[in-house]
């Protein structure tokens, strides 16, 4: 899954060669053999390695803030996000939805790796949420909506549908 | 800048830490662990860093980064490395090794559960071979995994076994005084114990770190409402309600034809719009019109009310006569052949209407004709020249659907020579830009032509009146009234009724005798002539607005017809007509995220629902459920499936069986004696109010809100069984035997009124599940009286029948199977591309869909791939061939003709590859 992503992540910042992928223990924590050095280990960390890479270290925030907003989103995406039990789905989706209220993007106006890797980890959950569900997370349902037709982001994702309409407006009690 | 910590936080170790090490200049606040700092995390979580733009950092290694990068230590990669695997690895170990040391005592298994994590970091110490992890000198790496480590590492209780590098590392670190001095603020020298009254606010740690992705089948509206309470009063009126027992009233659903309005009854006559005939209607039609109706007067009827439901198929209008050209068959033999489609789809869908007519009737043209001369008896016709597009190489005037052209305001490029279908405003079709005749392309000519027209201004005043009092009385939803308000706004003018046209109902005046009416002058009518096809009686129903409410369901679209048009046209003709009290406009359905087109073979058609094998109380369900009440919706596939499972087969249908399977296997089929706890009263309560609620919004036509109440009820149950577990109780001592036959009773009670509230959404679901309780006819009459009345209505002893599943799970895999078949013809969607600004900048109409794509898409692997292959090459050349025409701007008609061919194959197609339920009979022979 991972390595998809990783690979996504690649044809996305239009990396010509693709690198040299692994996976090490249970969790299959990706690998990346690199020619030049030690081997980079973990998915945020080899995520941030692409997008320097392709010279593209905007993507990892352009100022001292942003930067530590886009890690601080890369770990929540590798430790709450990808360790989620069915309780705390409820929460992520709502503390996201709050957190994306007056945002565009995780890091603020510009699109970043966080938002990349955020949305490949939170796609199983928006898959299984209804329609009504989606309404209720709609901060997040509008990113995600956002994200996946951000051009070249989702790969190797179905798209999800997402209505732009609310259809369940009134709440009867 | 402002940092929160709080005392004996392990997290907050690294950041005073990083805070010291650095100097970077930051006040610190410490709180209490409970305190929410962070505005966007519903858990309290600590440390945050309050940044100068105003965002809260909530993670600590990204503080603890951000406070090295702002002090000019970037961080390197293999620092990312070293804060990731912290984060993702060794946390959760520690986490768990410190609840285990603090909170449970068990200090001698914590080597046990850090053994690995250790591990790894001496081994990368010691390969290293440099004094910090990165390199020379101290890294923020170096700062956050010694903090976190630290509660552990520099308590001497802790055997943790040798790890040479690591506590050579552990050391280095701890000899930089900002780090030690950060210790001492957070654990104020208590050690590990200094970290108690955190540990004990974590969760306890999960030992296993499986991911589970399974859907949070969290219901939003229960999860945030909590728990109703009610008072003493209320919970006796419940049990008063319960006990009262069955009416012996006769059965409100026993029906006698012909039904007539009846003195001192609620006398309701219900319309849906009369579908075009030759449209194959696709489900946004049948949600808004037919099944809306039918529900409704499902539920009229089981309310007790005098109810008439009537529809029928307009069947006058170029548009027939168009579709008969194609077809090569008369006006008359088209209207006959789609007449028998509709009613053989409504019949699958169950629309239980009273009389399904068709507007190509006696009756059709006396009565109209009959309205048409008293509106000219009362001077409200008037006559005028007109000019009209007329095609020379047809020799004809070309109306209404005969021509189209660009919308002159929106500039949609198909508008037709009476409405456009993007912008739904009227049109004239001189006005129209470029205008081709639909029959041979080419381009008309103004003619003039006399013509009649209904003078709306007129009548303006007594309309207005009359609107006024309706709007103001009756239900009319608010879509309805905007676009009345709207068009009354624009002022009426007066609009053309009669058409140049044969397929119509003919125009009686002599000065008019080659014309027919303009359909929408006609089509209303067809209400009336439906139901004088039905009775002789019909002016009880149609001339009687002292008795008679009368509702009319439709798509917004049809709105200012049945607003303004056609009562227009009652009032004119003064004859003491039933004008509409209550009008119910549905916004639009949408299919996935695009819209329905027959012609682009998107979306699923009536006709073809049934073929889905899907049932159709399933289907009714579905539609219901995502109705578009108040505003547009979407038809798809993936809700369907996870509404069908999580609503109808995990919520509904699963308690409903549930219930009665304890009554089986508990009671041996016999209802047991309940006797009603405080608990079993406030549920009673409970579902009675929301009984009452489904009542209330169902008499004022709110189809998909009231559903909600249903669902809501069977998740209470749900609820209530899971709580008292009656297959527990059931093998304990009396009073556990006697509860779990209280818990039972009540369950079984209410699947049977929930039975009866299905009733008009899922018709035979309703019944099945009566049949299994096998309940009295008369519950079902009995709970729907006045504001809705929770009865029990299977008493102790009562015999139930065979209880068996009532709804089958939708697989993934079909359901993908058929949102692939319904998806149309064009290629795989790409959302990403179509977005590039090269596209959307290209010439290219996005519309024109590639067949040459679609039969790349196609994969041959089916019970018969002989004739999977042969189709395959016949679908590659009519999409040829279909492109040459396209190419060469051939007649739209031919082109229709052959992309319906295209279709056709392609369906035969997907039979081939293996959802023909046929055995392949060449399989054998294959050819070379």
């Amino acid at each position: 899954m991972a390595l998809r992503e990783l690979s996504s992540l690649e044809k996305y910042l239009g990396l010509k060669k693709p690198n040299k992928y692994s996976t090490q223990g249970d969790k299959k924590v990706p690998v990346l053999q690199n020619n030049n050095g030690p081997p980079l280990l973990g998915l945020a960390t080899i995520a941030c390695h692409l997008a320097k890479e392709a010279k593209r270290p905007e993507l990892l925030g352009d100022t001292a803030e942003s930067r530590a907003v886009v890690q601080q989103w890369l770990e929540y995406r590798v430790t709450k996000l990808d360790s989620c039990t069915k309780e705390d789905i409820k929460f992520i989706l709502k503390d996201l939805n709050l957190y994306l209220q007056d945002k565009v993007y995780l890091a603020g106006n510009r699109f970043t790796v966080a938002d990349t890797l955020m949305y490949y980890g939170i796609h199983p959950l928006i898959v299984d949420l209804a329609i009504q569900e989606k309404e209720q997370y709609v901060n997040v349902t509008r990113w995600f909506d956002h994200i996946q037709h951000y051009p070249g982001v989702r790969h190797h994702l179905p798209p999800v549908v997402v209505l732009k309409n609310r259809i369940y407006t009134s709440r009867h009690h | 800048m402002e940092l929160f910590v709080s005392e004996g936080n392990p997290h907050c170790l690294k950041v005073l830490a990083a805070l010291e090490v650095t100097g970077v200049q930051c006040s610190v606040q410490y709180v209490n662990h409970e305190e929410r700092v962070v505005p966007f995390l519903s858990r309290p979580t600590l440390p945050a860093l309050l940044l100068p733009t105003g965002l809260h950092l909530f993670s600590s290694n990204a503080i603890c980064r951000y406070l090295f990068e702002v002090s000019g230590q970037e961080c390197s990669e293999f620092c990312n490395q070293w804060l990731e695997w912290e984060a993702t690895d060794l946390q959760p170990a520690l986490l768990q090794a410190l609840y285990m040391a603090v909170l449970q005592g068990k200090g001698s298994e914590v080597s046990t559960v850090l053994q690995g994590p250790l591990k790894f970091l001496d081994q990368s110490l010691s390969k290293g071979g440099m004094p910090y992890l990165t390199g020379e000198a101290v890294s923020v790496a170096d700062v956050v995994l010694w903090a976190a480590l630290y509660p552990v590492l520099s308590d001497s209780s802790q055997a943790l076994g040798e790890h040479k590098s690591v506590n050579g590392w552990f050391d280095r670190v701890a000899s930089i005084h900002s780090c030690l001095s950060a210790a001492q603020k957070v654990l104020q020298g208590k050690g590990l114990q200094g970290m108690k009254s955190y540990m004990q606010r974590q969760p306890a740690p999960q030992s296993s770190q499986g991911r589970n992705t399974q859907p949070c089948n969290c219901n939003p509206i229960e999860g945030e409402e909590g728990e109703r309470a009610f008072s003493e009063e209320e919970l006796e009126a419940a049990i008063l309600n319960w006990s009262k027992g069955l009416s012996t009233s006769p059965l409100a659903t026993d029906r006698q034809h012909p039904i007539l309005p009846q003195e001192g009854k609620r006398n309701i006559l219900v319309t849906s719009a009369l579908p075009y005939v030759n449209n194959v209607p696709h489900l946004g039609n049948i949600i808004g019109c037919v099944l809306s109706a039918d529900v409704f007067s499902r539920y009229g009827r089981l309310r007790g009310w005098n109810l008439l439901f009537v529809c029928g198929t307009d069947e006058y209008g170029t548009a027939t006569e168009n579709k008969a050209r194609e077809e090569g068959l008369t006006p008359q033999l088209i209207c006959d052949k789609y007449h028998a489609v509709h009613s053989s789809i409504y019949k699958w869908f169950q629309i239980d209407f009273d009389f399904f007519g068709r507007t190509t009737t006696e009756k059709q043209t006396e009565i109209a004709q009959d309205i048409f001369w008293r509106l000219h008896k009362n001077g409200f016709l008037v006559e005028d020249t007109v000019e009209q597009l007329r095609c020379e190489q047809c020799q004809r005037f070309l109306a209404d659907r005969f021509v189209e052209g660009i919308c002159p305001h929106c500039k949609y490029p198909e508008a037709r020579g009476d409405q456009c279908d993007k912008c739904g405003r009227l049109i004239n079709a001189v006005e129209l830009r470029e205008p081709q005749c639909k029959v041979c392309r080419q381009t008309p000519v103004i003619r003039s032509s006399k013509h009649l027209f209904l003078d709306l201004p007129k009548l303006e005043t007594q309309l207005e009146q009359w609107l006024e009092k309706s709007t103001s009385t009756g239900d009319w939803t608010t879509n309805a009234k905007q676009i009345t308000r709207s068009w009354l706004r624009d002022g009426l003018k007066p609009r053309c009724i009669t058409r140049d046209l044969l397929w119509g109902t003919p125009v009686p005046h002599p000065d008019f005798k080659e014309k027919v009416f303009y359909v929408w002058f006609d089509a209303p009518i067809g209400y009336l002539s439906i139901t004088a096809n039905y009775t002789d009686e019909w002016e009880k129903w149609w001339k009687n607005p002292h008795q008679v409410e009368l509702y009319n369901f439709m798509a917004k679209d049809n709105v200012p017809f049945h607003s303004v048009v056609f009562p227009c046209s009652l009032l004119g003709a003064q004859d003491n007509y039933t004008l509409v009290s209550h009008l119910v406009a549905t916004e639009y359905l949408n299919y996935e995220d695009t819209k329905f087109s027959k012609s682009r073979g998107v979306g699923v058609f009536g006709d073809m629902a049934k073929d889905t094998g899907i049932p159709a109380d399933v289907w009714r369900f579905y539609l219901l459920y995502v109705r578009p009440e108040g505003q547009d919706s979407a038809f798809s596939w993936a809700d369907m499936a996870l509404k069908n499972n999580s609503e109808l087969l995990n919520n509904l249908g699963n308690f409903i069986n549930r219930a009665g399977m304890f009554v089986t296997k508990f009671f041996e089929g016999y209802v047991p004696v309940m006797e009603l706890q405080q608990e079993d009263k406030k549920l009673l309560a409970l579902v009675g109010w929301e009984l009452q609620q489904y009542i209330q919004l169902m008499d004022k036509v709110k189809i998909r809100d009231a559903l909600k109440h249903i669902l809501n009820i069977s998740r209470h149950g749900n609820q209530y069984i899971q709580v008292n577990e009656p297959w527990k109780n059931i093998k304990g001592g009396d009073t556990e035997r006697q509860r779990a036959g209280t818990v039972t009773g009540v369950s079984v009670n209410i699947a049977c009124l929930l039975s009866v509230m299905l009733m008009p959404y899922m018709p035979e679901v309703s019944q099945t599940i009566r049949n299994q309780l096998n309940a009295p006819q008369s519950c079902v009459s009995t709970m729907l009286q006045d504001n809705g009345t929770f009865v029990c209505s299977l008493c102790a002893g009562h015999r139930i029948g065979t209880v068996s599943p009532l709804f089958q799970k939708l697989e993934a895999d079909q359901i993908e199977a058929l949102k692939k078949r319904f998806g149309g013809q064009q290629p795989e969607d790409e959302p990403s591309k179509e977005k590039t600004p090269q596209s959307t900048a290209s010439t290219q109409p996005a519309a024109v869909p590639a067949p040459a794509a679609a039969v790349e898409v196609v994969t041959v692997n089916g019970v018969d791939p002989e004739k999977a292959k042969q189709l395959t090459q016949a679908v590659a050349e009519q999409g040829d061939k279909v492109r040459a025409l396209k190419a060469q701007n051939a007649e739209k008609t031919v082109i229709t003709a052959e992309v319906a061919k295209l279709l056709d194959l392609k369906k035969q197609l997907a039979l081939a590859e293996g959802k023909s339920p046929e055995p392949a009979p060449q399989k054998g022979k294959k050819k070379k």
